[in-house]
């Protein structure tokens, strides 16, 4: 009971090492995506490689999280949405990494002049998890605040769903060169990535019900 | 006698510790912020405390209304109150004991054509309802800077959350405190005139009668807080409205400074000091004021949710609760005192028959305030005081020295129970230990068993073979001296048998080079760490110096090596010379001994 401020402290700095892990890992996995299509394979495999350690560090301090909240009973009003919420993050991660791991093992044969939409639809999923997480660190300081930040996410989201729409579009009816099984094996990847930002958009809207719910 | 009637007071205070240490530590406890046993020691601490230091001013206004100068009329007065709760809560009829209690007083009063001072019904009346209206407006305040507050100092939530845990205990002690000093007059108030005139001296303090009466009585409510409040808390903790715990801080601290309010003497002396007019010191609904709270929060923030049938509720027990208590108090009191005659009051029978009847103004006007004069024993003003002192000590000291016995019986017990655990789970390792290496050995034992068959069945299959070699190899030899003898005869002599005996003789000679592979692959096979080591001495031995070292391992000899590579004695003579050369041996040294060593 008396050491309430002590492991307080002590879950702050995991919770916030937590973020760290997500932010680098979705760093990562713009650079990957990019190295990738750049065809830099050595650059590609050490992105894969630092976002297989990173979500695994990640899942690591979310499952002592976890047990430092149930164990020492912290805000047990909210504890089950708070871990909740750490589970949603964490599956960005999750998802970038297996994303990674595809590009790895399927290696997807995508035309020069489909790179470009690639990119684009990257950095709009990027940008829309990036701001995700000062939304998701500031709902545990001021939570009046998230608002403002989840509106960012929720317009890269959309941005990423209609990149990724013209992006299959253009696929399916623009480029003739492709054979049925190369086309649906780029919409794959395609919908992979446009998920990061589903993922992100979870996130957000998760965020925005959890304030109403703990507002005084 | 006295503690007999007590009864009723006790079951009364018992059934308000069940009932309104939910108001205090309900939501702290229903939303696991504490625990339960630490929330109930806190609040019986502190209710016991207020009872006893501030208890006295809500008992007063309550010894004003309707002074019970008799034993049986305040059990009567009492059991009616907790008969009134009792009956209103089982058809869950808003209801509280202070209402309950105002009412069967007034029905004791009529009973015994007392007076009811007017002064002071208005005045218990009025806080009914500025109890819940002032909890509502203290609740805003509160929830208004708290909120700005938080706002304001950005505090991380699980910090947050720490404090509020702190801040709910803190408000938690105070509301307990706040509700027993309150309260207190409505569990004993009754019993005040009664009270045995003594005084008990523990050397540091004094308790007098009316203080040991509420000691009594915060016992009982301390009581009612362990023993049944935890199934009121989890079932009815959090019915009214779901708070988040900043909010059942606000609650519960604008609660507290309601009850404290209308139970500090020193305040009130504080208001009358800066010009203002005194407090009321008057027993409030807890309940009450909660809901009053809770509505103030809930106005606040839009009051889309505000159930306002709460406030008619209210409002219809602040006129159903005293109406239904007085009643039953009148009528037990009738029972009482005409059918078990008991005495209910010191006022002579005769005249309440007589102003019963009559129905006119009661002549008899006991002075209001007797709370210091007792009724019983009026002749007895001064109070007897008991020296407990001495006493105290002596009992301290046995207590003290019972529980260092306890205590190093517990801590030896522990101590031979802890070498015990600690014995056995090093018996336990060791076996554990023991029975791993025995099947790790026994695996070893059995690997090697079955390599060393492999290797003796191998080294018999390769000798066979060998032998085999040989054998074809004389075999050869004797076609070839056949052949020679039949060269020998004349042409008319040689026989069909002869020829044929030479056949059988050659086909067998066509298996001996694939034999002789077989034979090679099979050395090469049992000989691979020999092979390793002979290359790693001596790397400039060929390989088939390398063969004939693996033959002359298996102890043949040079004749039989010969057979076997189908090469000549001397070849394999030479070729021994050259091995002994390369490996640099001298002449005393034997070639199969050092192949044997490898």
């Amino acid at each position: 009971m008396f050491n309430i401020f002590k492991t307080s402290k002590s879950v702050n700095l995991s919770i916030e090492e937590f973020f760290d892990k997500i932010e680098y890992g979705n760093l990562n996995f713009k650079k990957g995506i990019n190295h990738y299509l750049k065809n830099e394979i050595s650059d590609f495999e050490e992105s894969l490689k630092t976002i297989h350690t990173l979500e695994n560090e990640a899942d690591t301090l979310k499952r002592k999280i976890e047990n430092d909240f149930y164990v020492y009973s912290l805000m047990p009003n909210y504890a089950s949405d708070i871990i909740n919420l750490l589970e949603k993050i964490d599956d960005v991660i999750d998802l970038s990494k297996d994303l990674l791991s595809q590009f790895d093992v399927e290696s997807p044969n995508i035309p020069e002049d489909i790179k470009k939409m690639y990119e684009k639809l990257t950095s709009a999923s990027f940008k829309s998890v990036e701001n995700m997480i000062p939304a998701a660190r500031i709902f545990f300081t001021s939570p009046e605040q998230v608002k403002e930040k989840i509106q960012k996410v929720l317009f890269y989201h959309r941005e990423a769903h209609s990149l990724a729409t013209e992006l299959k579009r253009t696929v399916f009816k623009d480029s003739e060169s492709l054979v049925l099984s190369e086309k649906i094996h780029l919409r794959y990847f395609a919908f992979h990535i446009e998920q990061i930002s589903d993922a992100s958009k979870v996130v957000a809207l998760l965020l925005s019900s959890l304030v109403l719910k703990i507002k005084m | 006698m006295f503690f007999f009637f007590l009864t009723s007071g006790l079951f009364l205070g018992w059934a308000l510790g069940a009932n309104d240490a939910a108001n205090v530590f309900g939501s702290a406890v229903g939303s696991k912020m504490i625990r339960f046993r630490q929330a109930a020691i806190i609040a019986s601490i502190f209710v016991i405390l207020g009872a006893v230091l501030q208890g006295s001013g809500g008992a007063e206004s309550l010894g004003k209304l309707g002074s019970i100068d008799a034993i049986g009329g305040a059990f009567t007065v009492s059991l009616a109150a907790g008969i009134t709760v009792f009956w209103m809560t089982k058809y869950n009829l808003p209801v509280s004991s202070t209402q309950a209690i105002v009412g069967a007083i007034i029905g004791w009063n009529f009973f015994t054509s007392s007076s009811t001072d007017p002064q002071s019904l208005v005045k218990i009346v009025t806080t009914w309802v500025a109890g819940p209206i002032l909890g509502g407006v203290f609740a805003i305040l509160i929830y208004k800077l708290v909120k700005y507050i938080l706002i304001k100092s950005k505090t991380h939530l699980l910090t947050q959350d720490a404090i509020t845990k702190y801040a709910l205990i803190a408000v938690g002690a105070f509301g307990s405190y706040s509700l027993g000093a309150n309260n207190i007059g409505n569990v004993v108030g009754v019993f005040v005139p009664s009270a045995p005139k003594i005084e008990l001296d523990f050397g540091i303090f004094v308790l007098d009668g009316t203080q040991i009466l509420f000691f009594i009585g915060g016992l009982a409510i301390a009581l009612g807080i362990i023993t049944y409040s935890k199934r009121v808390i989890m079932t009815v903790g959090n019915s009214l409205m779901k708070l988040t715990s900043e909010t059942a801080f606000v609650v519960v601290f604008s609660h507290s400074l309601v009850l404290f309010i209308f139970s500090s003497q020193s305040l009130s002396d504080f208001f009358v000091f800066i010009g203002l007019p005194p407090i009321p010191l008057v027993p409030v609904s807890s309940s009450q004021v909660i809901v009053g709270s809770i509505l103030g929060i809930s106005l606040l923030k839009g009051g889309r949710n505000v159930d306002y049938s709460v406030l008619g509720k209210i409002a219809a027990g602040w006129v159903a609760t005293p109406v239904l208590a007085g009643l039953i108090s009148f009528i037990s009191l009738f029972f009482l005192s005409n059918v078990f005659n008991v005495k209910v009051t010191q006022i002579p029978t005769e005249n309440i028959v007589k102003e019963q009847i009559q129905i006119t103004q009661p002549e008899i006007n006991l002075p209001i305030s007797t709370l210091n004069q007792p009724i019983v024993n009026t002749t007895d003003l001064q109070a007897e005081r008991i020296d407990l002192i001495q006493i105290t000590l002596i009992v301290s000291l046995i207590a003290l020295i019972l529980v260092a016995i306890y205590l190093l019986w517990i801590n030896r017990n522990l101590r031979i129970q802890l070498k015990n655990t600690d014995y056995n789970d090093q018996i336990l390792k060791y076996n554990e230990q023991q029975a791993v290496l025995e099947y790790e050995l026994k695996i070893t034992n059995n690997q090697n068993a079955r390599l060393e068959a492999a290797v003796k069945t191998k080294k018999k299959a390769q000798k066979k073979l060998a032998l085999d070699i040989i054998q074809k190899t004389e075999v050869l030899a004797q076609l070839k001296t056949e052949i020679d003898e039949i060269k020998k005869k004349p042409e008319n002599e040689i026989k069909y048998s002869d020829l044929n005996n030479i056949k059988t003789l050659i086909v067998e000679q066509l298996n001996i080079e694939k034999e002789r592979k077989s034979l090679n692959n099979y050395i090469q096979e049992l000989n691979i760490n020999f092979y390793q080591n002979l290359s790693t001495k001596y790397p400039e031995l060929s390989e088939k110096e390398k063969r004939l070292c693996a033959l002359l391992r298996l102890n043949l000899s040079s004749k039989e090596i010969a057979s076997i590579l189908g090469i000549s004695f001397k070849s394999v003579e030479i070729n021994r010379y050259r091995i002994r050369k390369k490996m640099s041996l001298k002449k005393d040294e034997k070639l199969h001994h050092i192949i044997n060593k490898l």
